[in-house]
This record gives structure tokens, sequence and C-alpha cells, in this order.
């Protein structure tokens, strides 16, 4: 049965003499070699020189605060609904009396852990986040030993008050936009959809 | 024989010693800068500058290791085996002429170690017995890899031994010594033997690639199939002997090959321009050299460039068209002698 | 000096070669026979007939005992699996030896006021030497051994190639 025009009929024939001396093509190997001896290395000396990255690089995330140093996050949970790897985990907590100037919410992420080994850093995390908290920035995640030490927890994640990730590559006025824009809102409505199916369950 | 042309000799032999471990010593850097080159990398280059204190590195890392000697081994063999392999790598260099003999009025001193007669017989027995120090080796590991290693070792040895010196007698019936500075000094000018016995050289070349193990023939470590072969159980500076026995083998194959077939210290021309004894000398060495640096790149950009030949293939190689061929050389090479009136 | 390196040589060609039989392993048997090798081509080297010694090591102590040792360590010959030989066959062994020994004895009897001979040419074993000899006064049995070598060759290559029909 002939599926397409391209098979070719494998023959398997008597080599002649010239292909059985070998030396005729162990020869064009050998100056297949020698052409790449002088060719342009592929080689990048890694810590001195950088490969260039896209601006929009999507690496380890930040959680970010606000101008007066809160955290803005608050435990909405949806981070954590929309992430397809299912790498992050919260609980939440409700901010007490006299904490307005560390949580910009009334409820905040008591704890908040991203797996890095399960992150597949697709971005779906901050495009999901409704209070601009969480960014995927082009820093690296380091190599570490031990697999406990990919868990990622707050003291890892949140920004400095002193040292500010810049993320306005990320947070531009597009962006903020393209969220309010209500023909997204499907995105939320199935979200709402998903809790309230799980409400039932319940 | 007076005393100062006995230590002449001795430290002409503590500088073919010493070259031979810079060389090879140099080598594994080479190999490694070589193999990155061909396949678009760029090598070792962190150790100072371009990577040129490798060598050095390695050679700390390779003291440094622990120590393995497997307690079902053969202890004594077992430290035996790489002494023997260094050994015999590194007696090989005494019968190479590396520069043209020294003659200045009445003195008069050729540098070379050892001036016998049979310098080339004692090249292949030491080439012979170079195999005891992979089989002891392997056999004291009692691993069946080393072991399948050392058997695959000394059958290739023997067999590649057979055409290699069926070669070589083409070249000593052609140039009637057996002495190696004779045929070096009789290949002047452009007389180089490889044009009078060009097959003989083809075949040579293709054996000293089988003697050494080096890739195509490196069967006897071939690592996808005996993980280390012979080596296997080694560690720390024994292992580090049996691969610079490698090194040394192959700088003095190169060497081998470039006295016997490329003219060794001769060029052509070369002897009009400089007469001063020592520039002789110096010039016939770089000359040698030169030549010597030129066949270890070979070996190497062989080595990155073909695969490895299957056991039935390089035995099929060895005795089917090896051998024969070389007969025929000699065949030949006695018509030519009787048709030019040489005997 | 001479005298020395022969005393020394001698004991070591002397002691190897007592430790091939009395070794256990065939492995050491081996290896202590090579050392034989090396001390007896050590001695041609001292009479001056170094191509015999190049020789000696090339056909001896690298292709047959490479391949003496390749068969015993495909064998894998221990200790353990080696028979007990019966007492009778030791005896007949002893016998045997014994009678080599005295003839080898007998034999250096005779030939001793041979060796007392002063007027030896020291360079009879150099290798012009020996060709000429060879090729003028050996012709016709040194080409009927050398094509006898020859047709073993050929005759190695031709049981390879055999497997192909």
């Amino acid at each position: 049965m002939q599926l397409t025009n391209r098979s070719k009929v494998v023959v398997k024939k008597e080599m002649t003499l010239m292909e059985r001396l070998y030396l005729p093509a162990i020869l064009a190997g050998m100056w297949i070699t020698i052409k790449h001896f002088l060719r342009k290395k592929a080689t990048i000396n890694y810590p001195e020189v950088k490969r260039p990255i896209a601006q929009v690089y999507r690496g380890m995330h930040v959680l970010k605060r606000d101008e007066k140093g809160a955290e803005r996050c608050t435990a909405c949970g949806l981070c954590a609904v929309a992430c397809p790897a299912e790498a992050i985990t919260m609980i939440a907590e409700e901010r007490k009396a006299g904490e307005e100037n560390l949580y910009r919410e009334e409820k905040y992420a008591a704890t908040y852990e991203i797996n890095m080994l399960r992150c597949i850093f697709c971005g779906d995390c901050e495009e999901a986040c409704p209070k601009e908290a969480i960014f995927l920035t082009d820093r690296i995640v380091p190599s570490e030993f031990l697999r406990n030490d990919f868990v990622y927890g707050k003291d890892k994640l949140v920004e400095s008050v002193s040292q500010r990730v810049d993320v306005s590559v990320r947070q531009t006025k597009e962006v903020a936009n393209f969220k309010k824009d209500n023909k997204q809102q499907h995105n939320i409505n199935d979200l709402k959809q998903f809790f309230k199916n799980a409400l039932i369950k319940h | 024989m007076e005393s100062s042309f006995i230590i002449g000799k001795f430290i002409l032999a503590a500088c073919v010693f010493g070259l031979s471990l810079f060389v090879a010593m140099y080598s594994t850097y080479f190999e490694r800068k070589i193999a990155a080159f061909l396949q678009d990398r760029l090598g070792p280059n962190r150790a100072g500058p371009f990577g040129i204190l490798q060598p050095l590195a390695d050679g700390v890392k390779m003291f440094m290791k622990e120590e393995i000697t497997p307690i079902v081994s053969n202890k004594w063999l077992f430290i035996f085996g790489p002494s023997l392999a260094m050994l015999t790598a590194l007696m090989t260099g005494a019968v190479i002429p590396w520069a043209p003999t020294y003659v200045n009025g009445d003195t008069y001193f050729p540098l070379q170690v050892a001036d016998i007669n049979i310098g080339v017989l004692y090249l292949f027995g030491v080439v012979s017995i170079g195999v005891y120090g992979i089989m002891i080796g392997g056999w004291a590991s009692n691993n069946k890899y080393s072991l399948m290693g050392a058997l695959r070792a000394s059958s290739q040895m023997i067999s590649y031994e057979l055409a290699m010196g069926l070669s070589i007698i083409a070249l000593v019936m052609m140039t009637g010594t057996l002495s190696v500075r004779e045929i070096a000094s009789q290949q002047i000018g452009w007389h180089w033997n490889v044009l009078y016995q060009p097959l003989a050289c083809l075949i040579f070349i293709i054996c000293a690639f089988a003697e050494t193990n080096r890739a195509p023939f490196d069967l006897p470590e071939c690592e996808t199939e005996l993980v280390g072969g012979y080596h296997t159980e080694y560690s720390s500076m024994k292992l580090g002997f049996y691969l610079f026995a490698e090194y040394i083998n192959m700088f003095i194959s190169s060497a081998v090959i470039s006295t016997l077939f490329f003219g060794g210290y001769n060029f052509p021309l070369i002897y009009n321009y400089v007469t001063d004894p020592f520039w002789v000398s110096v010039v016939g060495f770089a000359v040698m050299m030169s030549k010597t640096l030129f066949f270890i790149f070979l070996f190497m950009w062989v080595r990155w460039t073909l695969p490895r030949f299957r056991y039935d293939q390089l035995m099929h190689l060895g005795w089917k068209v090896l051998i024969p061929l070389s007969i025929i050389n000699i065949v030949l090479t006695g018509i030519g002698m009787w048709l030019t009136d040489k005997i | 000096m001479t005298l020395y390196l022969f005393y020394i040589l001698s004991f070591v060609a002397i002691l190897s070669g007592l430790m091939v039989v009395f070794s256990k392993s065939p492995v050491y048997s081996v290896l202590y026979l090579i050392v034989t090798f090396f001390a007896i081509a050590a001695h041609y080297v001292l009479l001056n007939a170094q191509f015999l010694a190049a020789v000696h090591i090339i056909v001896y102590a690298g292709a047959i005992m490479v391949l003496f040792l390749y068969v015993i360590m495909m064998l894998n010959l221990n200790k353990e699996v080696e028979p007990h030989k019966p007492i009778a066959v030791k005896f007949a062994a002893v016998i045997a030896g014994g009678i080599l020994l005295i003839t080898l004895v007998g034999a250096m009897r005779s030939t001793q006021s041979l060796s007392k001979a002063e007027n030896v040419n020291s360079q009879i074993g150099l290798i012009e030497n020996l060709g000429t000899v060879l090729f003028r006064d050996f012709l016709l049995p040194f080409e009927i051994s050398s094509v006898l070598f020859l047709a073993a060759m050929v005759g190695a290559v031709m049981i390879a190639k055999k497997d192909k029909n």
C-alpha cells in the first residue's frame, strides 16, 4: 500500500571498490570535522556573558507591596485556582487592628507557598490576580540540593520594603486596562461558577 | 667511552623522560581542546588563560582522589598493572633520534638515548610487552568487564602487531638497516620513506592506532559496552597512570611514524641555510617535534571523527585486509628493488 | 661487572623458573615464565647477541606468552577447580623430570671442554653476521622455514575467510 509518493525502496546493493576501500569516506569525514575546527563556537561563557532574554521573560515570582509598603495580596486564592500545575497554596487570615501598615486589604495571606518544582512559569497566576499582587520577574530560580528548598514561602517571595522589584515591564497600563475589560469577565465568571460548585459539593 | 659522554647520555635520558611526560600531560589538554573545537565548543578555559593550567588541575585532582583497591582483587598485580603500562610506554622513547647527531670538530654526540643496531626490533619488543600492563591490570581487578577489556586488548595487539611488523619489513628491505638513526639519516631532503612506501606507511599508521588503543580501535576501554574496560576498577593515580600511558604511547607512536616514514628531523633545503652545529641540532629537534605534534593532532582528529569498530570488523580488518596487503607490499617492494637493480 | 650481571641474571632466571613450577595459580606461572624469558634475553645481550634477544622478547614474551595468558584468563583456572592429581601421576612426573635432568647434566658435562675455546668471535651475534650466515651457509633451510611460516599465516587468514559460504 502506497500512502505517499515520497517512499523509497531500500536496496542493499554491493559496495563498489571505492566504497569498500573506506578511505575516501574517512577522508570526507575528516574534512567535515576540520571545517568545524575554525568555525565560530556556539558556547556562551555563562557567568561573564549572558544570553539575551525576552522583555517579558517569566521567571521567579514576586509578591508586591504597595507604595506604603503594605502587602497587596488579599489571599483570595484565584492564583491557586488558575494555576495549572497546582503549585500555589496559601492560608488566609484576618487583619487585626494596628496591622494596616502591613497589609493593604482586610484579609491577608498568613502563608503563601509556591512549589518551584511544580511551577511551569505560565504566568496564569499574575493574570488571575485582581489585586496586582503577584508578578513573574526575569530573576532565575537558583538550584538547590533538597526538594524542600524549592518550596518558596513568603520570606522568599515578598519583596523587601527597601529593595523593590521592578515589574514596570509587566504592570503596564495596557495590562491594567485588559484586566478591567468586561469582555474578559467570563474568566471571572468561570471562577465564580467553580467556587459555587465547590460549595455545593461540600 | 669518556665520562662526559655518559653524563650527557644520562641528561639526555632524563630530558626524553621529561619530554614524554610533558607532552603527554599537555596532550590531555589538547585532546579536550581539539575535541571541543571539532564540535563547535570552546573546551576547558577556566584554569589559567585559555585553560592552559588544566593538566595541573587534573593531576592534582587525580592525586587527591580516594584510592580504592577492590577487596577481591589481586593486590600486587593490581598495582603492578599500571606500573608496567607506564614503564613500557616510557621505555620506547630510548631509540628515537630526536635531532641530527651533534658534530663539532672532535665532539660527537648523537641526540638519541641508545643507538642500538636493532632499534626497530627494540621498538617492537617494547610495544609487544606493553600489552601485559593492560592484561595484568584487567585480570587482577577481578571484574568481568575488566577481564573482557584485557582479553580484547591482548587479541587486538597480537593481530595488529603482525601487520605492523610485515609493513615494516618492506621498509627495512628498502633501507637495508634496522637502526632507527640510520633510517632517519637516509631520508635527507625529499627522500622521505612515505614517498617510496606509501602502502607500508598507511598500514603502519592504522596499526599504530590499534596498538595505542585509540579510537576507532579503542575496544579494550569502550565505555558503551564495557563500562571502562580494563581500568573499570581503577581510581586515583593508578587510573591516571593508565590514561597517561596511553598518551605517552600516542606521543611515541607519532614520533616513530615521523621518524620511519616522514623524514624524522630532515626537512628539504633547511640544512643548506643552517650550518652552525648547535643550530642544526635545535632546528632538527624543532622539525622532529612539529612532525610529531602533527601526528598527535592526527590521532585526535581521527578519534573525534570516526566511530568505533565492532569487534569482528576489527579482526576482519587486521587479519583479512592489512596482513594480505602488507605481504603484497613486501612482494611489490622486492620486485621494485629487482627492477631498479638494488639487489 | 659482566660477571656480576651474569650471576644476578642467572639467579633471577633459575628462581623464576622454579617459581613457574611451584606457583599454584597458572596465571602466576605464566608471569614467572615471562620473567624467565626476560632474564634469558638479558643473557643474550650479555653475549652481544642483540638480535636474538629482541626476537626472543618479541616472539616468546610478546606473542606466545600473551596467547598463553589469554587462554588461561579465559579458562579462569582457579586453585579450587584444579583437579587433585593421584600419587602415581606425581611419582611418574618426578621420574620423568629426573631423567630429563640427568640427561641435561650429562650433556653439559660432555660439552664442558668445548666452552674453553678462546678465539670466539664476539661479533657473531650481531645482525649483519647472522644474516650473512643464514643467507649463505643455511639458505635452503632458512627459506624452507620462512615459506612454512608464510603458509601458516596464509592458512590462518584462509580459516578466517572460510565462514562466508
